[in-house]
């Protein structure tokens, strides 16, 4: 089949700058609201249940959910379908560990939790440096991604693909603070289901509205191995492994769990996680028909000839269709997506500098809002840079990879040290740092170490560490660390502070607006 | 403070500490069984792949089912968890905080 991919087309030009003119439009508004750091940070705590829920599936839904997972469905049939899971199943574990306690003891980010009856300074540090490896990874991933869509899509060069992403973000995230974030989010989540659906039932629409019948098809051309099991997933303990950074990684993503302090209390933060699961859970069931819906409609040689990751699998869909005018929409989208995402992860990573280093250890806790929202702006800046420098440097690394990594560090470095801060009276400084340290590090020398890196980049002939995914061993070995140093150590403060923590978990209780320090 | 107001803040924080241990228990409840769900798929993905393939209808295999399965096992788990939450612990705290408990 012929396509128009990659030639100049007026009609996805069109729709792309019509999304920027909105969503500028929308950054001019939320920064005449943002006056103060509550503002910037957490868009006052003025964001309802179900807008919040909204923004949580804009911050988490990405490329690589979109592009990625449609494209590994249509090459490789059902294995395509365990990210599809992997990446929902840790939502009902934010909901039922995560999202209410966090609300009702932080301020802008889950460290607040961490070191809220423990020595502020280590805690900080080490929990920073957790959220900026996390923050680090997740944006090389989007954007490349970015890069190489704004490359296909529009035929404009890599690197002037990932400027461009790079300074539109910070645009939003400078001036709009939380508010242009959260509303960036939302107006992207609301097109990207909306193409996600529109897309499906047009599919469909050729199956008799019978899912079943459309698998079938795909079974009839390409064989019953697409609607079982493979090669993608052959060693039992990477799968087992995967699985692990996937569920717990999402209850470790800073910029996910800093959304909990846009809401007002904690019944609201509860009610944007049930919205966030819903539409998540329908994308993703979208996605096994928008991914055999490509294999079926598309063909998987022609698709394979765009792209090898067969990333371009729902936009090819969306032409064979829809022809220019729906691949003009459905690329607008797939742009649309990158920068709400990445926008809330520079955020994130903002605060961690400003609000966690910053403001609480350089200042400790003395500095007015003028400074800190002027320290946080300049931080932004500084990662926006940072995001585009990596997004060149890290050209031609593979998409979903990196976000499993960034889910596997986080799921080791964050989650860990989250969970006993909450539910564990016993748990110290030293543990906390302990835990956030090793999980942190431990993740990173056995990415390095793994097959992907020893074999497929250096080029090694075995590698030293067997798993492609770390979480198998960091998350457990994170969680145990924890937990030892903190029973060889006493620390009567953090102890006598538990009963407050559990007090503030419950009640909310002069939550909102404390002073750190 | 006097006498009284002590003991009604000591059964005030006894009352939070239990509903507190109770939340955990639902909590951790809840999260083992979808840990449970979500790796008895993946157990079966690694070690039981030609099951997974079984076709149950021409085009529905058993691992695609089971696929969709696991995602409405998630939502179930919410829904339980939404139900308890709005309808016994957050009428619990409100007692809690009213001086009622």
């Amino acid at each position: 089949m012929s396509t128009t991919l990659g030639q100049f087309n007026p009609l996805a030009i069109t729709f792309f700058f019509l999304f920027i003119a909105i969503s500028l439009g929308v950054t001019y508004w939320a920064a005449r609201q943002t006056k103060n750091t509550a503002h910037y940070y957490a868009a006052g705590g003025n964001i309802s249940g179900w807008q919040n829920g909204l923004a949580l599936s804009g911050d988490f839904m990405s490329a690589a959910s979109f592009l990625g997972i449609a494209g590994l469905v249509s090459l490789n049939g059902f294995d395509g379908l365990i990210y599809s899971i992997g990446f929902l199943v840790g939502w009902p574990i934010v909901m039922f560990l995560i999202a209410e306690p966090l609300r009702n003891l932080g301020k802008y980010t889950f460290t607040d939790v961490v070191a809220y009856r423990l020595k502020q300074t280590p805690v900080r540090v080490a929990s920073a440096l957790g959220t900026l490896a996390v923050v680090s990874f997740y944006l090389i991933a989007q954007m490349v991604g970015a890069g190489n869509l704004i490359k296909l899509l529009f035929g404009l060069e890599y690197e002037l693909a990932v400027v461009i992403v790079g300074g539109v973000m910070l645009a939003y995230v400078i001036f709009g603070g939380m508010i242009a974030t959260t509303w960036v989010q939302i107006i992207k989540a609301v097109l990207l289901m909306a193409g996600t659906l529109l897309l499906a039932i047009i599919v469909l629409s050729k199956f008799g509205f019978n899912p079943i019948a459309l698998f079938d098809a795909a079974s009839v051309k390409y064989g019953a191995t697409v609607l079982a099991p493979g090669k993608l997933v052959s060693d039992p303990l990477d799968a087992i492994s995967l699985g692990m950074s996937l569920m717990l990684g999402t209850a470790g993503l800073p910029h996910i769990l800093m959304r909990f302090y846009t809401v007002p209390n904690a019944k609201e933060a509860r009610i944007s996680v049930m919205y966030a699961t819903v539409i998540i859970g329908i994308f993703y069931l979208l996605t096994f028909i928008l991914g055999f819906g490509a294999m079926v409609l598309v063909g998987q040689d022609p698709i394979k000839a765009i792209d090898k990751g067969g990333n371009m699998a729902a936009p090819l869909l969306a032409e064979v269709l829809g022809g220019d005018a729906f691949l003009g929409f459905i690329a607008a989208v797939s742009f649309a997506t990158i920068l709400a995402v990445v926008a809330g992860l520079t955020l994130s990573g903002a605060a961690a500098l400003s609000h966690d280093l910053w403001v609480n250890v350089v200042r400790r806790g003395h500095a007015d809002e003028t400074e800190q929202l002027k320290v946080a702006r300049a931080a932004t800046l500084l990662l926006g840079v940072l995001a585009i420098v990596l997004g060149i440097v890290f050209k031609g690394q593979n998409v979903a990879y990196m976000v499993g990594l960034a889910f596997a560090i986080a799921a080791s470095a964050n989650f860990p040290a989250l969970l006993l801060s909450m539910l564990w009276r016993r748990f110290t400084t030293n543990g906390a740092v302990a835990s956030i340290l090793v999980g942190t590090i431990v993740s990173l020398v056995l990415i390095y170490l793994s097959p992907t890196v020893q074999v497929d980049i250096l080029k090694h002939s075995a590698p030293i560490f067997p798993l492609k995914n770390p979480g198998l061993v960091s998350i457990p070995l994170s969680f145990a660390v924890g937990i030892i140093v903190s029973l060889l150590t006493t620390e009567r403060a953090a102890a006598d502070g538990f009963d407050e923590v559990e007090h503030r978990i419950h009640t909310g209780e002069v939550g909102w607006g404390r002073d750190e320090g | 403070m006097d006498a009284s107001e002590n003991d009604r803040a000591a059964s005030r924080t006894r009352a939070l500490t239990a509903l507190a241990n109770e939340r955990w228990r639902v909590s951790l409840g809840l999260t083992i069984a979808m840990m449970v769900i979500y790796f008895g798929f993946i157990l079966l993905i690694a070690y039981n792949k030609p099951l997974l393939g079984t076709l149950l209808a021409p085009g529905l295999s058993l691992g695609i089912l089971l696929g969709a399965l696991v995602i409405v096992a998630a939502w179930v788990l919410i829904y339980v968890y939404i139900r308890w939450a709005n309808n016994y612990y957050d009428r619990r705290i409100a007692k809690i905080q009213a001086g009622e408990l």
